[in-house]
């Protein structure tokens, strides 16, 4: 059987990135980007995912069905978020006040 | 091909469903991911809510944030990465068949997890003294504490729903211990501890993205 151990090295290097992204996050919290702030918080936390799913649950060494369920998750997370944010920005009344 | 051999493959049992131990590594990991996926949609409901009333509500949201503890929060942070590491260390030691280490490795996450569940703990405490909790009680400080009460119930409801992923998390590693502990003197197969593994990744993966969501709304 072809078994993939990853090294304890690259795992600890992984998790030392995952810090510094940690500590970037709290850092660029500080500064105001307006409308982008979520975006610019999301999109370093989606970093962080990434990086967790790829090595530390070992995506990158999986089979192509493996990965294919990993995205799909994405996929259905983003047309559920697509959906709900598409009707309550497109509403022509009012919603404020219930 | 006798039958001793046809059900160990690398002193890993293999199931008499699967054509060799190859496709049984892969059923497993790819019925975990589904179920993982599954899991991503129940959070997401949350998040979708959250995002909701964030965009309905910003104003309210963003001043109720300001009564959480970035510092408690970053801490469990922290915490939560370091216990993945062990996890993927745990689950290294166990495809090297190496009991004792894994064990190490096992008690490191448990003892993480403990941890996050005790700072949690300190978080709602405080929370639910200042009469943040919501309900009959609910009471925010000043006179502009309009829909601040939602944020509160999206804040219990996502690190309530985390927490309880916790305490599961830390059920299934004791009984992962109690296995390895049984099996110490055989070769076992590894994908139990895998697949705790991924559900603890994933645990952590919900915290990462929680961390930003709750306790640093921008202006």
């Amino acid at each position: 059987m072809q078994l993939h151990v990853v090294s304890a090295k690259t795992y600890v290097l992984v998790w030392f990135v995952l810090i510094i992204l940690t500590v970037i996050t709290v850092w660029i919290a500080e500064f105001d980007f307006g409308k982008l702030n979520t975006v610019v918080a999301m999109s370093v936390a989606g970093l962080k995912a990434f990086l967790v799913a790829s090595i530390f649950m070992g995506l990158k060494y999986s089979s192509g069905l493996t990965k294919v369920w990993a995205v799909t998750g994405i996929i259905f997370l983003i047309i559920m978020f697509g959906l709900t944010m598409g009707d309550y920005v497109s509403r022509w009344f009012t919603v404020q006040g219930w | 091909m006798s039958a001793h051999e046809a059900t160990h493959e690398n002193g890993l049992e293999l199931g008499h469903q699967f054509e060799d131990i190859n496709q049984q590594v892969e059923s497993y990991t790819v019925g975990m991911w589904i179920f993982l996926v599954t899991e991503v949609m129940f959070f997401g409901g949350l998040f979708a809510a959250f995002i909701v009333y964030h965009s309905l509500y910003p104003d309210a949201f963003f001043i109720a944030h300001k009564k959480l503890n970035p510092w408690l929060g970053g801490l469990n942070t922290v915490i939560l990465l370091t216990s993945s590491l062990t996890m993927a260390l745990c689950v290294r030691s166990a495809m090297l068949n190496r009991w004792k280490e894994q064990m190490a490795y096992l008690f490191a996450t448990m003892a993480c997890a403990f941890g996050f569940l005790v700072v949690k703990y300190f978080e709602y405490g405080e929370k639910i003294e200042h009469h943040l909790f919501p309900g009959p009680h609910y009471q925010f400080p000043g006179d502009n504490g309009e829909h601040t009460e939602m944020f509160f119930n999206l804040y219990f409801a996502m690190t309530g729903l985390h927490g309880v992923h916790v305490v599961i998390g830390i059920l299934i590693m004791i009984g992962i211990a109690i296995r390895t502990w049984n099996m110490r003197r055989v070769r076992q197969d590894f994908i139990p501890v895998e697949l705790t593994g991924l559900y603890w990744h994933f645990v952590d993966i919900v915290w990462i993205f929680l961390f930003p969501l709750l306790y640093l709304i921008g202006k």
